[in-house]
C-alpha cells in the first residue's frame, strides 16, 4: 500500500479541529500554533502531491479505495488527475495563507480555527472524491461551517442576513443536485456510486437532458452562475478575511468543479444539449458582474462582484466542451482562486487598519504599505489577463475555445476584460495612490509579518504561473483531455 | 422435551419484557424500603435498562427465521428486536436525564412508569395480533399520560397530561373501531392470517381503504403526523423535559414500528391506496411541521414541531414500499432518536441551571458553556441533515428510497423541507453562538449522569453518521424480517 497522501491531506484539518477544540481557550498562542501546524502539513503535502504526480502516466493517481457502505455500493474513494490536483494545491495554499491572515483573530480563536479546518476537510474531500456519495458528504461538510464563520466573525452590519442567505442558497443547490445524483444511481442499474463506473453508464439522451439542469445548476449555485450568484457578493463582504479568501478562492471552485465532475462528466449528452444556455448565462456573469463591480464604492463589494465576473469565464470554459476551453477553465479556477484570495487578504489588511472600505475615503496606502500595494497590483494585472501573469495563461485558452464554438460569445465576453481593467484601475488609484485623508493619516498601523508572508506567497504563485505556464498548463490539459474524451468534443 | 425446548425459546423471545417487568418491581421495592439518598433511583433504573439491553443483544437476538410465539400473539423477528434495542436505549438515556431533577428525579413511581411504558413499546414492536397490539399500545400510552402530567403543582404539566390523554383516548377508540372492522371483514385477529383473509375475500378496496385509514388515525397520533399532531407542542412544552424527550423519540418510534408492520403485513392488497394516502400525509407532515417550527420562541415547542416534521421524512421510507424504504425508515428513526435525545439533554441541562426554555435566553451559551453549545450544534446540524452526522445519511437513505421507487416529487418535497428545517436550526445556533447575554459568567452545571447521556448520544450521532454500513445492514435485516 502506498503512502495515503490524499487521506492525510483530507483528514489532517478535521483532526486538528478536534484537537484545537480540546485546547484551553485562554491559550490563543497555542491554538494558533496548532492551526499553523495543520495548515503547513496540509499545504506541504498538497505541494508534494502536486510535484510527485506523474504526468507521463496521467489519469487518476494516489488512488485509495475503501468499502464504506457496501449495501449501496458506496466507497471511500479518492484520487487526483490533472483537473483536480491543482485545486487540491489551491486549497492547501489558501488554508496556509488564510491561517496567517487570521493571526489577529482574538474573539474565540479556538472555535474560529476549528470551524475553518472542518471547512478545509470538506473542500479537500470534494476535490479528491471519486465517489458520488462521498462528494456530497464532503460538500455539505464544506457548507455548514461557513454559516458560523460568517455569522460570528463577520462584518457586523450584514453578517446575519448574508450568512443565512448564503447557507440556504448553497444548501438548496446541493440538495437539488442530490436528487439528480440519486436518479443517476438508480437509473444506471450499476448499484454503485463510483463515478468512474457511472461515467460508463450510458444514460439515455432523454434522461440526461432532463436531469442535467438539476445537477449542473445545483452545483453551479456555489460556482456563482447567474442568476444564482446573488448570495456570493453579500457572503464575501460579510465574511471575515480568511473566510472570504476561502469562500471566493476555493468554495466557488468547489461548485464549479462539482458541476463539471458530476454534471458534465456523468451526463455528457445533457451537457452538449444545454451548453448553449450555459454560454449565455456565463456571458451574463462576465459582463454583468464586471459592470456591477465597476459602480461599487465599497472596496470589498468590488472584489465580490469581480469574483462573479471571473467565475463566468470558468463557466464559459466549461460550456465550450473543447480542449482549449476546459484547459482554460481549469487554469482559471486555480488562478482566480489565488488571485481573489490575494484581493480579499488586501481588503482585510486595509479594513483592519482604516476601519472603512469606502473607496472615496481611502487613498495613499502605497506610502504606508508599499508591499501590500504591490501585491494588490499583481492581483489586478492577473485579473485583467495581462500577459506574464497567470490570468493570461488561463483566459487566453478560454477565449480560443470560445472562438471555436461561438466567436460572438468570445467577442462579448472579451468586453468583460475591458470593464475589469477599468474597475481595477479605479480601485488601485482610489485606494493606493492619491493622498490619504487627514483622519487616517498617521493612524495606520504596520502590516504584520504573517500578512506579508501570505501576500508574498500568493503573489509569487501568480507570477510564477504567468512566467512558467509549464508548471501547470500541461497538467490541466491532461485533465481536460480526459473530460473531452467523455463529452466527445474537439 | 420438544415442548420444553419450544417453551425455552418462547421465554427467550420475551426475555427483555420479563427483565423490564422485574425492573419495575425492583424499582418500586427499592423506593419503598431504601429511602436514603434518592439519587440512586435513576442510576438503578439506568443500570437495569442497560442490563436488559445487553441481555437482549446477547440472548434474544432472533436466530434464523422469524417465528410467531405465544399462540401468534407476538412475533420474534428482526424488526421487533431492532426496535426494542432502540426503545431500551432511549429509556436508559431518559432515566439519566431525570436524575437530580426536582419533583421527578427522586420518585420511584416515575422511573417505574418509564419502564412500564418501555415494556409496552417493546410489546408493540413485536405484536402480531390486533388484540395484543391494542393492549400494548395502551400499556405504552397510559403511563405516558401520567408522566406528562407528573408535575402536579405545575399547571402546564397538568394541561399537558390531560391534553395528551384526551387526544390519545380519542384516536385510540377510532383505531379500535378500525381493528373491529378488520376482524369483522376477515374473521381473524392475527395480522399475518388476517392478510390472507383480506386477500382471498372479495372486499371492495374502498371499504378496506377506509378501514386502513381508521387504523392510521391511531398510529398517526403516536408518531405525531399531521393532522394528528395538535397535541405535540403543548404536551412537549408542559411535560417534564426528559418525558418530552422520551415521547418524541421512543414513543414515536413505537408508533412507527406498528405502522410499518400493520401497513406492510395487513394491507398489501391495497398498497396503491395507502401509499398515496401516506405520501399525502408525509407531505403535509413535513411541510406543516417545518413551517410552524419557523415561528417558535420556546425551544421545546420548536423541537416539537421539528419532531412532527421528522415523522414526515421517516414516512417517506414507508411510502417507498421497498426493502430499502423500510430499512431507511428504521435507520432514520435510529438517527433521529439519538439526535433528539442529545438536543433534549441540552434543554434539560440549560433549564436546570438557567431556569428557562426560551430560545432567546440561550444567547451567550457558547461563551457560558462551550461544550454544551457544541453538543447543541451537533444535535441541530444532525437534525438539519448535515454530514458527518447521523441525520445526513438518514435523510440520504430516505430520499434514495423515494427516488428508487419513482417518488421523485416526494423526494423533492423532502429536500425542500430540509432547507426550511435548516433555517430554524441555524437560527438556534445563531442565538447560541452570536448573541451576547448578561449571564455569560454564570456557569451551567453538567452533573455526571447528564454528561454520560450527552457522551452516549454524541458518540452515537457521529458513529451512525460516519460508519453507517453496519447500522444500515442491521436496518436491512429488520426490513427483510417484517414479511
Amino acid at each position: 500500500m502506498n503512502f495515503p497522501i490524499l487521506s492525510i491531506i483530507i483528514f489532517t484539518p478535521i483532526t486538528m479541529a478536534v484537537l484545537i477544540l480540546l485546547l484551553p481557550s485562554e491559550r490563543p498562542g497555542l491554538i494558533r500554533g496548532f492551526a499553523l501546524t495543520a495548515a503547513v502539513i496540509a499545504a506541504g503535502l498538497s505541494v508534494a502531491a502536486y510535484i510527485s504526480y506523474d504526468q507521463a502516466v496521467g489519469g487518476y493517481q494516489f488512488v485509495e479505495q475503501l468499502r464504506w457502505i457496501p449495501a449501496l455500493g458506496i466507497s471511500y474513494h479518492v484520487g487526483v488527475d490533472g483537473m483536480n490536483l491543482p485545486l487540491v494545491l489551491l486549497t492547501g495554499v489558501v488554508i496556509f495563507t488564510g491561517v496567517l491572515i487570521s493571526w489577529g483573530i482574538d474573539d474565540r480563536p479556538r472555535e474560529f480555527f476549528a470551524f475553518l479546518f472542518i471547512l478545509a476537510t470538506g473542500v479537500f474531500g470534494v476535490f479528491a472524491s471519486l465517489d458520488l456519495f462521498q462528494l456530497f458528504f464532503f460538500f455539505e461538510i464544506a457548507v455548514f461551517p461557513m454559516y458560523l464563520l460568517i455569522v460570528i466573525w463577520g462584518w457586523k452590519v450584514t453578517r446575519e442576513y448574508a450568512a443565512m442567505k448564503l447557507t440556504l442558497y448553497l444548501f438548496i443547490g446541493s440538495v437539488v443536485s442530490l436528487v439528480g445524483a440519486l436518479a443517476m444511481y438508480f437509473t444506471s442499474g450499476l448499484g454503485t456510486f463510483n463515478m468512474l463506473e457511472l461515467e460508463q453508464a450510458a444514460f439515455t439522451p432523454a434522461f440526461q437532458r432532463l436531469w442535467f439542469p438539476f445537477v449542473f445548476l445545483g452545483f453551479a449555485v456555489l460556482g456563482g452562475l447567474f442568476p444564482f450568484h446573488n448570495w456570493s457578493p453579500d457572503g464575501h463582504v460579510a465574511a471575515p478575511t480568511a473566510v472570504s479568501m476561502f469562500h471566493a478562492g476555493v468554495l466557488m471552485k468547489l461548485g464549479a468543479f462539482a458541476a463539471l465532475r458530476v454534471g458534465i462528466m456523468l451526463l455528457p449528452e445533457g451537457a452538449r444539449f444545454w451548453a448553449p444556455y450555459i454560454l449565455v448565462l456565463g456571458t451574463i456573469n462576465v459582463i454583468y458582474g464586471a459592470l456591477i463591480a465597476s459602480v461599487q464604492t465599497d472596496f470589498k463589494y468590488v472584489i465580490g462582484f469581480s469574483s462573479v465576473s471571473h467565475m463566468g469565464l470558468v463557466m464559459l470554459g466549461f460550456a465550450t466542451l473543447n480542449l482549449n476551453g476546459l484547459t482554460g477553465a481549469g487554469l482559471q479556477m486555480f488562478s482566480h482562486g489565488v488571485m481573489t484570495a490575494l484581493f480579499f487578504a488586501v481588503v482585510g489588511i486595509i479594513y483592519d487598519r482604516a476601519h472603512t472600505r469606502e473607496i472615496p475615503n481611502l487613498g495613499g496606502f502605497n506610502k504606508v504599505m508599499p508591499l501590500v500595494a504591490v501585491a494588490f497590483i499583481v492581483g489586478g494585472l492577473v485579473s485583467m489577463g495581462m500577459p506574464g501573469f497567470s490570468g493570461f495563461v488561463a483566459e487566453f485558452p478560454i477565449f480560443l475555445g470560445l472562438w471555436q464554438v461561438q466567436p460572438i460569445v468570445a467577442l462579448i465576453a472579451a468586453l468583460g476584460i475591458v470593464i475589469t481593467a477599468a474597475y481595477i484601475m479605479r480601485v488601485v488609484s482610489g485606494v493606493f495612490f492619491g493622498d490619504m485623508s487627514a483622519e487616517l493619516a498617521g493612524h495606520i498601523g504596520p502590516v504584520r509579518g504573517q500578512d506579508k508572508v501570505a501576500l508574498a506567497v500568493l503573489a509569487g504563485i501568480l507570477i510564477l504561473i504567468g512566467i512558467f505556464p509549464a508548471v501547470m498548463a500541461p497538467m490541466v490539459e491532461s485533465g481536460a483531455s480526459a473530460v473531452v474524451r467523455i463529452v466527445g468534443g474537439m | 422435551m420438544a415442548s420444553q425446548a419450544a417453551l425455552g425459546s418462547m421465554v427467550i423471545s420475551i426475555l427483555p419484557e420479563i427483565l423490564l417487568l422485574v425492573l419495575v418491581i425492583v424499582v418500586l421495592a427499592a423506593d419503598l424500603f431504601w429511602r436514603a439518598g434518592r439519587q440512586y433511583l435513576g442510576w438503578l433504573t439506568f443500570a437495569g435498562l442497560a442490563l436488559t439491553l445487553v441481555a437482549a443483544m446477547v440472548y434474544s437476538r432472533p436466530a434464523g427465521a422469524s417465528s410467531l410465539v405465544f399462540g401468534g400473539m407476538l412475533r420474534h423477528d428482526w424488526p421487533a428486536f431492532s426496535f426494542q434495542v432502540v426503545f431500551l436505549f432511549a429509556a436508559a438515556v431518559t432515566c439519566l436525564l431525570s436524575v437530580g431533577l426536582s419533583d421527578i428525579g427522586d420518585q420511584g413511581e416515575y422511573y417505574a412508569l418509564v419502564v412500564v411504558s418501555t415494556l409496552g413499546m417493546s410489546l408493540m414492536a413485536a405484536s402480531a395480533d390486533l388484540i395484543m397490539l391494542y393492549l400494548s399500545i395502551e400499556t405504552t400510552s397510559i403511563p405516558l399520560y401520567v408522566l406528562a402530567g407528573y408535575l402536579k403543582r405545575d399547571d402546564k404539566s397538568a394541561e399537558s397530561g390531560l391534553k395528551y390523554f384526551l387526544f390519545g383516548a380519542l384516536t385510540s377508540t377510532v383505531m379500535l373501531y378500525g381493528f373491529s372492522l378488520l376482524y369483522g371483514l376477515s374473521g381473524e385477529t392475527n395480522l399475518y392470517r388476517l392478510a390472507e383473509g383480506l386477500r382471498v375475500g372479495a372486499i371492495t378496496p374502498w371499504v378496506l381503504g377506509g378501514v386502513a385509514m381508521l387504523t392510521v388515525v391511531g398510529f398517526g397520533f403516536k408518531i405525531a403526523a399531521v393532522p394528528f399532531h395538535f397535541w405535540t407542542p403543548d404536551v412537549y412544552e408542559g411535560a417534564p423535559t426528559p418525558i418530552a424527550a422520551f415521547i418524541s423519540t421512543a414513543s414515536k418510534a413505537a408508533g412507527f414500528a406498528v405502522l410499518v408492520r400493520v401497513m406492510l403485513v395487513a394491507f398489501p392488497s391495497i398498497e396503491f391506496t395507502w401509499t398515496a394516502l401516506l405520501a399525502a400525509m408525509a407531505t403535509a407532515t413535513m411541510t406543516i411541521g417545518n413551517l410552524l417550527a419557523l415561528g417558535q420562541h420556546n425551544i421545546k415547542r420548536l423541537l416539537a414541531y421539528s419532531s412532527v416534521a421528522h415523522a414526515g421524512y421517516a414516512m417517506i421510507g414507508l411510502v417507498a414500499l421497498s426493502e430499502l424504504g423500510a430499512a431507511s425508515l428504521v435507520f432514520y428513526l435510529v438517527a433521529y432518536i439519538v439526535t433528539n435525545l442529545a438536543a433534549f439533554a441540552v434543554v434539560v441541562l440549560f433549564a436546570r441551571s438557567a431556569g428557562s426554555e426560551e430560545i432567546a435566553d440561550y444567547a451567550g451559551l457558547s461563551r457560558r458553556a462551550p461544550g454544551l453549545a457544541l453538543v447543541m450544534m451537533v444535535a441541530m446540524l444532525s437534525l438539519a441533515g448535515m454530514p458527518p452526522l447521523a441525520g445526513f445519511v438518514a435523510k440520504f437513505y430516505v430520499f434514495a428510497a423515494a427516488v428508487q421507487s419513482g417518488w421523485i416529487w416526494l423526494a423533492f418535497v423532502g429536500v425542500l423541507n430540509a432547507i426550511a428545517g435548516l433555517y430554524y436550526y441555524m437560527t438556534v445556533l445563531k442565538v447560541i453562538y452570536l448573541y451576547r447575554s448578561d449571564d455569560e459568567d454564570k456557569p451551567i452545571a453538567v452533573p455526571g449522569p447528564h454528561a454520560l447521556a450527552l457522551a452516549l448520544c454524541v458518540t452515537a450521532i457521529v458513529i451512525v453518521g460516519t460508519i453507517s454500513a453496519p447500522w444500515l445492514d442491521w436496518a436491512m435485516a429488520a426490513a427483510k424480517g417484517i414479511f
